[in-house]
């Protein structure tokens, strides 16, 4: 592989992209988990489920202000990077793009205004309906921006003759096809990291000792969510998997390293591909349960990879993502099943600690599995940059300084990533929930006031 | 009015917002830290961090919204200033993301940090003559097509007086902008220390401001004949301009009516900025991209127009809210 413009472009954009979905899964799902806490807590009249609400959304600024630059970078490296891929498709996702601004301004305001308003009125459901905007607009950006990507994916809505774009229809572009199921999937998912990634901060904490009243209520709370959602993610991954059978049966047939169009095709589980050859080895094979993917059904007959000309083939290795991804999202729902099980029936295990380091580990495993997730998705729709329309190096810039931006814009990530971490792990053991609930004259608190 | 009329209108209003939320945001930024190392202005903090604190992701979101814009009215913008602007671009992008992201460590971390503090109090100066350098762009001079490449000439553009100018204009009008309206602000909190402070960092930038536009005005008439001429055609929206300016020293000199003072303030940017751009047509980046040839599909442009009165119906009342809690709200204000 040749490290030229084309290439070092696309490794900016994915690098940008790449850091900028930690923050952006965060700022979606984390919302939710605040609304949900803000709403037990009135319910119930609990000020743990306030603190809960109020702990949470102050870390959750500190990854706002990073995601909100790193959005920004994105937003402007799009123009930078792929001018020629803008010029065009600008013509026909501008709605959607300029939506997704008003969204992200209506979740700004909002936000602003429930961080420094906590206890400014009598009644504390005002505050609480604060959160809603913010849920709002989160969601909605999020929304608005993966009809682009699904554009992407699935461009309609125009004509394109001569490279001259005709008989555009804004809002048949941004629902296309692949529009419920992206969404859906993205949404579904962020929900779910978000919260299991609250939940393993707080298994972490109980495991180090940590056994007040406040921990087991956080760690129920994030724990059933999490299984909500992961049973929602499992749902719509079924469905995405029907739609890519029919829509993008290219972008299947390469995560599944399906190559012969067939009925009854086997759902291949890891192994080893040899490129020349192009043998499996090593893999573990599910009789039919792709054409089940696929169409529900063992004769479904899935597009294989040789109805397609080679030089319009994904790179092979997305097996190797779908496969992780699909893996983890597994595991999220055994550990979240698991946990709500045992609370049911064997309460006395609850906190079990080898359950709470399960919890633990799916922390950083979700995580993990979006950006696999979003590498499989970017990926698995190469070469086009938009399918079937534009191949992806005919989009990119002719500038020669793409590298010493790539080198830049490393640097920048990395101090982002540093110094933010750094600042929340400060953050919260400055301050930990004892002394705030002693602070505020909350049941449990006052055990390490100083 | 045509779409492309309605369209650029809608996009130069935005980034007249930006331009007086952000000159409020980079130089308080600057004024805090100033105030940090020479002890001088430790007084001014309070004020400024009670204003800044709710609404500094909103200033964000304007500078965001006309840059969507823009590629979403006029896709050609993309292509052009796009690959022109590789270079500054990202290193604009960078030092933004310093500023916002060291903002919120400085301030939501277990405690303040005076490195955080300079890097977001400095990089709030570099930000405006990045950004102003893409305007001067827009001039003409500083870009060539090559075939198929759009080069930047950064030697033509770091030599010429008109770019320095403009930048210079850029820097004096963020501090002249921010002490203007923070004067007013530290007044109404009824923190006579900070105001007096403040008033005296506005009067001291004001005779910098005026210096400055007329020599963006003398340079333009050596760099783009063409725009000169124009400007000159809509003089009276300078004039006028000037006339706040000076109603805005006079009642800052008296010390009276600061809301009215700076009200001028935005008058007096609001004529020249829209002076400016109206003159400016209707080119959008001189000669090769016009607002006619370049605007987007009709069926599109009505799409956006029509998205921007949906928007705009959700976000005025929010932004009313945001004001009227922590801009207009006595108690908030003064800090209670």
């Amino acid at each position: 592989m040749e490290f030229d413009t084309f290439m070092q472009s696309r490794i900016l954009t994915g690098l940008t992209l790449g850091f900028h979905i930690i923050f952006a899964t965060i700022g979606v799902g984390v919302p939710v988990m605040i609304m949900i806490a803000e709403w037990m807590g009135i319910r119930k009249n609990d000020p743990h489920y306030r603190l809960l609400a109020r702990r949470w959304a102050r870390g959750f600024t500190v990854t706002v202000a990073v995601g909100v630059v790193t959005g920004t970078a994105i937003g402007m490296q799009l123009s930078l990077l792929w001018p020629s891929f803008m010029q065009l498709a600008g013509q026909v996702i501008a709605l959607p793009l300029f939506m997704e601004t008003f969204a992200f301004f209506f979740e700004a305001i909002f936000l602003g205004i429930y961080l420094y308003t906590w206890d400014r009125f009598k009644k504390p459901i005002y505050h609480c309906l604060l959160v809603i905007p913010v849920v709002i607009g989160s969601s909605a950006s999020a929304f608005f921006i993966t009809t682009v990507n699904a554009f992407m994916n699935t461009p309609q809505g125009f004509k394109l003759e001569n490279g001259v774009i005709t008989g555009i229809e804004p809002l048949k572009a941004m629902f296309n096809p692949a529009t419920p199921t992206k969404v859906a999937h993205v949404l579904s998912s962020a929900y779910l990291t978000s919260a299991f990634v609250l939940a393993a901060i707080t298994a972490w904490f109980i495991l180090r000792g940590s056994r007040s009243d406040y921990y087991q209520k956080a760690l129920r709370l994030t724990m059933t969510w999490s299984l909500v959602f992961a049973i929602a993610t499992a749902v719509i991954g079924d469905l995405s998997g029907k739609f890519l059978a029919e829509y993008q049966p290219e972008k299947l047939a390469a995560a599944e390293w399906h190559f012969e169009t067939e009925k009854q095709a086997d759902l291949i589980l890891g192994g080893v591909l040899d490129k020349e050859t192009l043998e499996v080895k090593g893999e573990l094979r599910i009789p039919m349960a792709l054409s089940i993917l696929a169409g529900s059904h063992p004769d479904t007959e899935v597009t294989g990879l040789n109805e397609f000309p080679r030089d319009l083939w994904p790179p092979l290795y997305v097996h190797y993502l779908f496969d992780l991804m699909v893996g983890i999202g597994m595991y999220l729902a055994a550990v979240a099943g698991l946990f709500v099980l045992v609370r049911i029936w064997k309460k006395k295990h609850e906190w079990n600690p080898w359950l709470l380091r399960l919890i633990v580990l799916g922390g950083p495993l979700s995580m993990l599995a979006i950006e696999l997730g979003w590498i499989f998705t970017e990926v698995g729709r190469q070469p086009w940059i938009l399918r079937g329309f534009m191949r992806t190096d005919e989009g990119v810039t002719t500038s020669a300084n793409v590298g010493q931006m790539l080198v830049l814009f490393s640097g920048l990530y990395a101090v982002l990533g540093i110094v933010c971490t750094v600042v929340l792990i400060r953050m919260f053991r400055k301050n930990p929930p004892e002394k705030e609930m002693g602070k505020r004259g909350i049941e449990g608190g006052g055990q390490h006031v100083v | 009015m045509s779409y492309e009329l309605i369209g650029i209108t809608v996009l130069w209003l935005f980034l007249y917002g930006y331009v007086i939320v952000a000159s409020i945001d980079f130089g308080a930024g600057f004024f805090s830290y100033y105030g940090k190392v020479t002890g001088k202005g430790e007084v001014i903090n309070q004020v400024i961090n009670r204003y800044l604190s709710p609404v500094w992701e909103v200033t964000n979101v304007f500078l965001i919204f006309f840059l969507v814009g823009i590629v979403g009215f006029f896709p050609d913008t993309a292509y052009y200033f796009g690959t022109a602007l590789l270079v500054p671009g990202s290193i604009a992008l960078i030092l933004l993301a310093i500023r916002g992201s060291f903002y919120a460590f400085h301030h939501y971390g277990s405690k303040p940090n005076t490195f955080y503090e300079f890097l977001y109090g400095t990089t709030g100066l570099l930000i405006p003559a990045s950004l102003a350098t893409i305007l001067t762009i827009s001039e003409g001079g500083f870009i060539e097509k090559k075939g198929n490449e759009v080069v930047l000439l950064m030697d033509t553009l770091l030599k010429s007086p008109y770019s320095w100018s403009v930048v210079l204009l850029a820097l004096v009008s963020v501090l002249f902008i921010s002490a203007s309206f923070l004067t007013y602000y530290a007044h109404k909190a009824e923190d006579y220390e900070a105001e007096r402070v403040l008033h005296k960092w506005a009067l001291g930038w004001s005779l910098p401001t005026i210096f400055a536009s007329f020599l963006v005005f003398v340079a333009m008439s050596d760099h783009n004949m063409q725009h000169f001429t124009s400007m000159l055609d809509n003089s009276w929206m300078f004039v006028v301009s000037m006339g706040f300016f000076t109603l805005a020293v006079y009642l800052l000199m008296v010390r009276k009516y600061y809301g009215w003072m700076f009200l001028s303030v935005l008058l007096q940017f609001g004529f020249a900025f829209f002076g400016y751009g109206k003159s400016h047509l209707p080119y959008i980046l001189y000669p090769y991209i016009t607002v006619q040839g370049s605007v987007n599909n009709p069926v599109m442009a009505q799409a956006l127009i029509w998205a921007f009165i949906g928007g705009l119906s959700l976000l005025v009342p929010s932004l009313l809210l945001l004001m009227k809690l922590f801009l207009f709200d006595a108690k908030y204000v003064k800090g209670r």
